[in-house]
């Protein structure tokens, strides 16, 4: 089963205009989108599709507040999709769509799509840092801030659900389809990896009450931590509300900054995700705050030091 | 001696069938929304029952849904009905967001009391 990863999620919304400004303001580029919504992608051509909650097309609905209709993955090859047919046409249907993709479910219910990637090579430098010791670099004169720095999401990271059934819904990622457990927030649940990826995880699952059962956010990737925080001090700039971040996960070691959205789920900017083969061993930690940060900051408006203004309180006058 | 009441906006400063928030507290972040539907208007804390303080706007102002007609929590899509607060879909329903009184001045300032 090579999953290579996210190509894809798709949502069925309240409100496409509010969605169609948020996503682009995310960063994402609208491709084909119109007034009844459309695709925004990220720069590997990994992306967000939403439709109106009422289109007839999409996939049902989850039967909550989730706006969620369906999760696309990758796979390398035609051989990998029969595969992943073959595999889950022993207990569920298969439904084969005009584009080549296969459609099923996973055991929670979540739609799930899967199709020969159709992502996009990208050549592209993350984020350099100048540390005494290390022979990797930034070149001379090369200057690191750039205040008009063009910061674009480049590859759909990973989406997090909420699913009632957390031991049932891992067992079918890693049975049926090949993933690799490579973390566990104990009374939480487990961070997934498909087999065609080295990326700590694209699947996070959170044990909720079935009325829950949903998507808790999505996240792409971008070039580094200050892209990062450059990104999401835009995005509170434009008036978005900042939900959990900026900080670093201690599982994944990926920076976050996660943010309310029209979407009925948090949407995060994530940067510098670890990665793992299959020598790695899987640690285990109950979920707390402690345990599911490194450490975490909150945005403020921008302050520097320096003599108040004259006529402040506690200012002497001048004599 | 009681507090005196802290004005918020003009009636006439809220569209009608629209939500703003506030900040009446200089918290830093809107702690408080209020949606006018009508003359109705209606005030409640910044704060999801589901996730402890964690605030219901995905954009600053933006608390409703396309409909207008509930109050949505852009962070999970609760929904809470506009003149109740009670939460009528999503992780916290049942609950409700928590109200606080306003009132309307003589002169049309929309006051918490």
């Amino acid at each position: 089963m090579n999953i290579t990863g996210l190509e894809a999620l798709v949502f069925g919304v309240d409100d496409v205009a509010a969605c169609s400004q948020y996503l682009r303001d995310y960063g994402l580029d609208a491709v084909g989108a119109n007034t009844q919504g459309g695709r925004f992608e990220s720069l590997d051509g990994s992306c967000v599709v939403i439709a109106h909650k009422d289109d007839a097309t999409l996939p049902p609905a989850l039967g909550t507040a989730s706006m969620l209709r369906k999760t696309i993955y990758g796979v390398a090859d035609t051989q990998a999709l029969e595969a992943i047919a073959t595999e889950l046409g022993k207990d569920r249907p298969v439904r084969r769509l005009p584009d080549g993709s296969i459609e099923s479910s996973d055991d929670m219910g979540f739609t799930l799509g899967f199709q020969v990637s159709t992502k996009r090579a990208i050549k592209l430098a993350a984020e350099t840092v100048n540390a005494p010791g290390s022979s990797l670099h930034r070149k001379p004169n090369h200057v690191a801030v750039d205040e008009n720095a063009v910061i674009k999401p480049r590859s759909l990271s990973h989406v997090v659900y909420f699913v009632p059934d957390t031991a049932k819904a891992e067992a079918f990622y890693v049975q049926r389809l090949g993933f690799k457990c490579t973390d566990r927030l104990l009374g939480a649940g487990p961070f997934l990896r498909p087999a065609g990826a080295q990326e700590h995880h694209c699947l996070f699952m959170l044990q909720t009450p079935p009325f829950m059962k949903g998507v808790e956010h999505f996240t792409f990737h971008l070039g580094g931590p200050t892209e990062l925080m450059q990104a999401g001090t835009r995005f509170v700039n434009k008036g978005y509300e900042s939900f959990w971040g900026p900080g670093r996960h201690k599982f994944g070691s990926n920076w976050f900054w996660y943010f309310n959205s029209p979407l009925a789920c948090h949407v995060e900017y994530d940067a510098d995700m670890d990665l793992h083969d299959d020598s790695w061993v899987a640690r285990e930690a109950p979920m707390n705050a402690d345990n599911s940060q490194l450490f975490l900051f909150q945005q403020r408006d921008k302050w520097a030091p320096g003599p108040p203004p004259p006529g402040s309180p506690g200012v002497a006058p001048k004599h | 001696m009681t507090n005196p009441a802290i004005t918020l906006c003009r009636l006439d400063d809220l569209p009608d069938g629209d939500s703003r928030g506030f900040d009446p507290y200089a918290s830093g972040r809107d702690s408080v929304l209020v949606v006018r539907q009508a003359e109705n208007v209606y005030a409640y804390q910044n704060a999801c029952p589901h996730v402890n303080r964690s605030p219901l706007a995905w954009q600053k102002n933006r608390y409703l849904n396309a409909a207008r007609d509930r109050i949505v929590c852009n962070g999970h899509g609760a929904e809470f009905d506009i003149a109740t607060g009670i939460c009528t879909l999503g992780p916290c329903q049942g609950e409700r967001l928590a109200g606080l009184p306003l009132t309307v001045s003589d002169t049309g300032e929309v006051q918490l009391a």
